[in-house]
C-alpha cells in the first residue's frame, strides 16, 4: 500500500494525474487553480514530462489536442472565464474523439464574476458549453481523496471512451487540505489506434471533425451517441444514504455535499429520517439512483451553491417534479450546516402542517 | 541497336495521392501541395510527418499526402502542432494554413509558437482573401481590393492595413527561418521550391521555428481568370508583399 500524505485539493488532483499517467499539461494562470500548474511545472519534468505554459486557454486546449493526437494522455487546468475560451476545443477534443482531462476549479459568474466556492458552472459542464451534439465526462469531487482518486478515473474514463473528461471542483476543495491515501502510480497506456506518430510500415492515420459527404455526420453522431449510452450503462457513480421511511432526501454534489451531510447527519440525530444523494458523476447523471430515492422519500430538497442547475435534471430524473424543492447559495455564498437544518426542519416541519391540515 | 540513355527530368512526388484536386482552375493550393510533397519525399518525411490542417480551402490535405493529419480548429494549428511535436519530438510536424487562418483568428497561436521557439514548420498561404467562406476580407486583402464584405474596396480607415506576417514573424527570437516566395511564375515557384525545402531543413536540425509565406491566387473570389490573377499578383501583391527571406539560420 503507498503512503498517506496530507495534501492540498488542487495539489491532489494534479499528484493524482501524474500517478494515472499523465505526462503532458498545457495551461494558463487564473485564480483559484494556479496551485495546479505550478505544481506541475517541477513535478512533470521530474517523470520526463511536459509542462508548457501557453498563451492563451486556447492554445492551452489545442495544444492539449495536439499532444492527445499524437498519443500522450493530456491535461489543462482554468477556472470561469478560460474554461469558456477552452469550449471550441472541448468540442473538436470530443468530435475527432481523443481524450483529455480538464480540471475545473470553478469562479463564480457571469462575467469576471468572483473567485469564491460556488457550483454555478453546472450546466455549462453538463449541458455542453461548445457546439455540436456532444456530452463531456463530468466528475464531481467532494474530498481531497476524490480530486486525487478521480483524476486517475477521469484518465480512465477518458482514454476508455476516447471522450474528454472534466473535474468539476471549486476553491473549497481546491484550497482545503485533507489527508490522501496515494495509489501505485501506473504507466502511460501503450498507443491507441488513433495516434498520429508518422504513417511508417501502415496506413495514414487521421483525426478529424469535419464530415461534409452526405449522411457522414449523421452516422458520426449515432457513434458517438453509442458511447454516451454506454457511459450511462456502465459508468455512473453516485452515493446514496437513504433511511427506510425517508420523509426527505436531500440532493448535493461537490463541496455543497459535505455541508449537506453535515446538516443530514444532525436531523437524524434529532430524530428525522432523511437521507442525502450525492451525483459523483455529473454526466452521466445518476438518473435511477435519484429516481428511486425520490420514490421511497416523500420530498426532495435540491441544495447547489448556485441559482438552481442540477435540479432541472433532478426534476426530470423524478417521477414527481412537483415534490422537489430548491434551495441555492449562489455567487460565493457558501452555506452553514445550520442554514440547510433550517431549511430540511421548515420543509419536513410545513410538510406535516400542510397533511394535518 | 543501341539503346537510348534515358534520364528521369520529372515524376511525380511518392507521398502525392492520384487523387483530382478539388481546388479551382488557377488556384495555387495545389501547387503548394506539391512542393510540400516534394520536401516531405526529399528529407525522407512521409513516415514520420504529421500534418496539421487549418480550417480553410486546404483543410483537405489528407486526401492529396498519404500522411498522418490532424485538422485544427480555425486558427489554432500552431498550438495543435505544438502538442503534437512536445509529445512526439521525433515526428516531423507542419502546419498548413491560410492567411484568415493565421493572420486572423490564429494571431496570437502563429506569434507564441514562434517566440517559443517551437520546432515546427508552417506553410502559409496568403491568398488576400478568405476562400473557403466565399471571399470575405481577409486582414491580407490590399487597400482598394473589392471582397464580398469590403463591396466598395478595403479603406484602411474602416478596415486597416494588410498584415505582413513573414516580417513580423521574423522579428522574434525563437523563429529560425522566415520567408515570402510567391506562386505567379516559373522563376518564382523555382525560388518557393528551395524556400519550403529550407523551412523543411530547419525543423529537421532543430533550428527553430520556420515559416514560409507563399503569395497565392484565389482566382474564384478575385473574380478574375487564372491569368488575370497572376498579373496582379505580380502588380499588385508583390509590391504590397515583397518576396524575400526575413530570417536565415
Ligand atoms: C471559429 C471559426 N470561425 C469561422 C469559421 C469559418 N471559416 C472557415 S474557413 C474561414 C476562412 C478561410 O480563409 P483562409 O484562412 O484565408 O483560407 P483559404 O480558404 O483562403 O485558403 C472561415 C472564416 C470557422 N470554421 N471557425
Ligand atoms: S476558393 Fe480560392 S482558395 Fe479556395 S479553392 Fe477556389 S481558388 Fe483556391
Amino acid at each position: 500500500m503507498a503512503e498517506k500524505q496530507l495534501m492540498q485539493g488542487n495539489v491532489a488532483v494534479a499528484k493524482g494525474a501524474i500517478d494515472a499517467g499523465c505526462r503532458y499539461y498545457f495551461g494558463y494562470p487564473i485564480t483559484p487553480q494556479n496551485d495546479i500548474p505550478e505544481y506541475l511545472s517541477a513535478a512533470l519534468p521530474a517523470v520526463g514530462g511536459v509542462f508548457v505554459q501557453a498563451e492563451s486557454e486556447l492554445a492551452s486546449i489545442n495544444m492539449v489536442l495536439g499532444a492527445s493526437a499524437a498519443g500522450g494522455l493530456a491535461m489543462t487546468s482554468s477556472s470561469g472565464p478560460g474554461i469558456s475560451l477552452m469550449q471550441e476545443g472541448l468540442s473538436y477534443l470530443a468530435g475527432s474523439e481523443l481524450p483529455a482531462v480538464v480540471v475545473n476549479i470553478t469562479r463564480s459568474g457571469p462575467g469576471l464574476g468572483g473567485i469564491a466556492p460556488t457550483q454555478g458552472d453546472y450546466n455549462q459542464a453538463t449541458k455542453g458549453g461548445g457546439h455540436g451534439d456532444y456530452r463531456l465526462i463530468v466528475l464531481a469531487p467532494n474530498s481531497v481523496q476524490e480530486m486525487y482518486d478521480l483524476a486517475g478515473e477521469a484518465f480512465r474514463l477518458s482514454y476508455s471512451y476516447r471522450n474528454p473528461a472534466m473535474i468539476l471542483a471549486d476553491a473549497i476543495l481546491g484550497q482545503m487540505k485533507e489527508p490522501v491515501q496515494l495509489s501505485i502510480p501506473v504507466d502511460p497506456p501503450g498507443e491507441g489506434s488513433w495516434v498520429l506518430s508518422g504513417a511508417k510500415n501502415r496506413k495514414p492515420r487521421l483525426v478529424k471533425s469535419l464530415f461534409l459527404k452526405d449522411g457522414e455526420m449523421t452516422v458520426h453522431n449515432l457513434k458517438l451517441k453509442e458511447k454516451y449510452d454506454q457511459l450511462k450503462a456502465k459508468e455512473v457513480k453516485v452515493e446514496v444514504d437513504c433511511p427506510p421511511n425517508c420523509s426527505l432526501v436531500l440532493v448535493s454534489f461537490g463541496s455543497c455535499s459535505r455541508i449537506v451531510r453535515t446538516a443530514v447527519d444532525r436531523a437524524r440525530k434529532r430524530g428525522y429520517p432523511v437521507g442525502l444523494v450525492r451525483p459523483i458523476t455529473l454526466y452521466p447523471f445518476p438518473e435511477a439512483a435519484v429516481r428511486e430515492a425520490a420514490e421511497n422519500a416523500d420530498r426532495v430538497l435540491v441544495v447547489e451553491m448556485n441559482t438552481g442547475q442540477m435540479v432541472d435534471d433532478v426534476k426530470l430524473a423524478c417521477g414527481n417534479p412537483g415534490n422537489v424543492s430548491f434551495k441555492g447559495y449562489p455567487g460565493g455564498s457558501v452555506p452553514t450546516p445550520e442554514e440547510i437544518e433550517a431549511e430540511i426542519y421548515g420543509i419536513l416541519e410545513g410538510g406535516l402542517q400542510a397533511c394535518q391540515q | 541497336m543501341s539503346a537510348i540513355a534515358e534520364k528521369k527530368v520529372f515524376s511525380t512526388p511518392q507521398v502525392l495521392k492520384d487523387n483530382v484536386y478539388h481546388f479551382c482552375p488557377g488556384c495555387h493550393h495545389g501547387l503548394v501541395h506539391r512542393l510540400a510533397a516534394e520536401a516531405l519525399d526529399d528529407y525522407n518525411l512521409a513516415t514520420s510527418a504529421v500534418g496539421v490542417i487549418g480550417v480553410g480551402c486546404g483543410v483537405f490535405l489528407y486526401d492529396y499526402l498519404a500522411i498522418d493529419c490532424c485538422e485544427a480548429p480555425h486558427g489554432r494549428a500552431p498550438a495543435v502542432a505544438a502538442g503534437i511535436k512536445r509529445t512526439n519530438p521525433g515526428a516531423f510536424v507542419f502546419t498548413y494554413q491560410g492567411d484568415g487562418d493565421l493572420a486572423a483568428i490564429g494571431t496570437s497561436e502563429i506569434i507564441h509558437a514562434a517566440n517559443r521557439g517551437e520546432q515546427i514548420t508552417v506553410i502559409f498561404v496568403n491568398n488576400s482573401v478568405y476562400g473557403m467562406t466565399g471571399g470575405q476580407m481577409a486582414p491580407t486583402t490590399l487597400p482598394g481590393q473589392k471582397t464580398t464584405t469590403t463591396p466598395a474596396g478595403r479603406s484602411p480607415l474602416n478596415d486597416g492595413h494588410p498584415v505582413n506576417m513573414a516580417e513580423i514573424i521574423a522579428i522574434l527570437p525563437g523563429t529560425a527561418y522566415s520567408a515570402r516566395v510567391s506562386c505567379h511564375n516559373l522563376k518564382g515557384i523555382r525560388t518557393a521550391r528551395k524556400a519550403m525545402h529550407r523551412a523543411f531543413q530547419a525543423q529537421v536540425e532543430k533550428r527553430g521555428f520556420a515559416l514560409i509565406e507563399l503569395l497565392s491566387a484565389c482566382p474564384t473570389n478575385w473574380r478574375m481568370t487564372p491569368q488575370q490573377s497572376l498579373q496582379r499578383m505580380e502588380d499588385e501583391m508583390i509590391p504590397a508583399y515583397p518576396l524575400g527571406t526575413y530570417k536565415d539560420f
